[in-house]
């Protein structure tokens, strides 16, 4: 980051704070938060408290103690309007956007904010996330025969639209226990790029066949359970199992787990999802 | 501070991690050891001639005295709910905790290390016959549909509450059977370009029909779950004579 930017953040900082402290005097009451401070090195929780204001969300209350506790308190956000993914992190366990969850859902418990467990932590509430940009760049990019812009029917591509919601929060992949608690990183490449393989092979121009890399290589598709826990904590509400996961699972099991498909495949020649037209005799993917 | 309503997952998240586990485990138990008891130690569940419980349907004949006839039906939807994608995530929860819950108390919980782990690979990739037992199900599922049509005539057309009861049954044995993850890949979910193929158009609507059930396909798997469950305890509650079947029309 720029030193301009690190000023202008400063001041967006500052002008959150100023505006909590003219709410500050009406609120009433306090609430508690520990918050885990510290690095990858380790750390531990310490206790803030904090007044309340109404409809404060925690990310408010993060910067409150910011501003007023803690000056030296990481923590990454931007837009504050759950559009950017920046905010991660974990409310009591579980992983939620900082700007989206308020303060008043948690009342009468105790809250705890953590940063996400999936990756290394940095600092504070901030973790290294680095590893999911990698994992983009082993996806299989978008080819097509044809030349961009492309004619496209709304009936092909209505279903493209859902995974394209996603802002990369990456709250997905840190509630995922294949990479959470089985550290599957290498092997596994996690909800959210099942969402993004799901808009790819499902994209009517696209020409590429991603399942042996989801079978076989960094995809690791074999190692999801579908216990859904991706579904549950996205922001955006995509239905990733059900609509990204499962469609591409079945998918792999059309081409490596179905012995009437194969023997079609042997008998009639492959087909191609895209136009019903067979591209190939031997039974290979590529038609060859 | 304000209150406001109380949603669906605030809700939940009053309840202990284990409590969802502890439930799945509970129903799926209690009905595996119903299933085993009324199939291995109690006759055929028919009754009057016009109703016969969803567990012995289609009446296959035993070839051995002692065999129950349930045998060669029940591993169908039983196969089929096994391999089911959303049975597969109760029981990889409830069963195994594989993870139990999604919170971090409980992935802390998992009881196999990651180099144990192996999630749908290895044994599990048998799941992947899942559709196999889908196209099963649907002739079990119409055999049901004649069952129902049979207890519309008790004796000439007429109108019981166990009519009523196995027409509920088939209702949401259909919602469960044809709103399931494969048919929804069959209907045209495998289909990418919807306008460049034969058909497309019916595989479009197919499979937007199809995703309006799966939408809700964990409603349809406890629902259909329990009204077999509940056709075969009242046929077997008229069998003993405790209650009768009262006719409305």
């Amino acid at each position: 980051m720029s030193e301009q930017d690190a000023q202008q953040k400063d001041m967006a900082s500052k002008a959150h704070a100023d505006v909590h402290q003219d709410e500050s005097d009406a609120a009433q009451g306090t609430t508690r938060l520990k918050i885990f401070r510290g690095d990858a090195e380790g750390g531990s929780e310490v206790e803030y408290e904090i007044p309340n204001i109404e409809g404060m969300v925690v990310l408010d209350a993060v910067l409150y103690i910011q501003a007023h506790q803690a000056g030296d308190l990481a923590v990454r956000w931007n837009c504050k309007a759950a559009h950017c993914g920046s905010c991660s992190a974990e409310i009591n366990g579980k992983p939620k956007l900082l700007c989206k969850t308020r303060v008043e859902e948690y009342e009468g418990q105790e809250i705890r904010v953590h940063p996400m467990r999936a990756f290394p932590v940095i600092k504070d509430l901030v973790s290294d996330v680095k590893w999911n940009y990698e994992v983009a760049r082993s996806t299989i990019p978008f080819q097509s025969d044809e030349q961009a812009p492309f004619i496209m029917y709304e009936e092909d591509v209505e279903r493209l639209y859902e995974p394209k919601k996603c802002i990369e929060c990456f709250m997905c992949q840190d509630v995922c226990h294949v990479l959470r608690t089985h550290h599957k990183h290498p092997e596994f490449a996690g909800p959210r790029f099942f969402v993004r393989n799901q808009w790819l092979e499902m994209h009517p121009k696209d020409t590429q066949s991603r399942l042996e890399y989801l079978k076989e290589g960094q995809g690791g598709i074999g190692y999801c359970n579908i216990t859904k826990c991706c579904t549950e904590v996205c922001p955006v509400n995509i239905k990733i199992t059900d609509n990204s996961i499962i469609p591409l699972k079945e998918r792999v099991a059309d081409e490596y787990y179905d012995p009437a498909k194969w023997l079609m495949r042997k008998i009639r020649g492959r087909r191609s999802p895209k136009t019903g037209a067979v591209v190939g005799r031997n039974g290979n993917r590529n038609g060859g | 501070m304000s209150g406001g309503t109380l949603s669906w997952s605030s809700f939940t998240a009053r309840f202990p991690w284990w409590a969802g586990s502890v439930t799945t485990v509970a129903i799926l138990g209690a009905f595996t050891i119903y299933s085993i008891f009324i199939v291995f130690f109690q006759p055929v569940g028919e009754y009057g001639g016009y109703l016969l419980s969803p567990m012995y349907s289609p009446p296959v004949p035993s070839p051995i005295d002692w065999l129950s006839p349930a045998i060669f039906v029940l591993w169908i939807p039983l196969g089929f709910r096994l391999t089911c994608y959303y049975y597969r995530k109760a029981y990889y929860r409830a069963f195994l905790w594989d993870p139990p819950n999604c919170s971090s108390k409980a992935q802390q919980r998992e009881p196999r290390s990651p180099e144990n782990y192996s999630g749908e690979r290895n044994l599990w990739v048998f799941n992947n016959v899942h559709r196999y037992f889908l196209y099963g199900s649907i002739i079990v599922v119409a055999f049901l549909l004649y069952e129902t049509i049979r207890a519309f005539f008790p004796d000439g057309f007429g109108i019981t509450i166990g009519s009523l009861l196995f027409l509920l049954n088939v209702v949401l044995l259909s919602g469960y059977t044809f709103g399931c993850h494969s048919m929804r890949h069959l209907a045209g979910g495998r289909v990418d370009c919807y306008s460049c193929v034969r058909g497309g158009n019916l595989r479009r609507k197919s499979f937007q029909w199809v995703s309006v059930l799966n939408g809700r396909h964990m409603f349809w798997a406890w629902v259909s779950l329990f009204s077999v469950w509940g056709a075969d305890v009242y046929v077997r509650l008229l069998m003993a004579g405790v209650i009768t079947d009262l006719r409305l029309v």
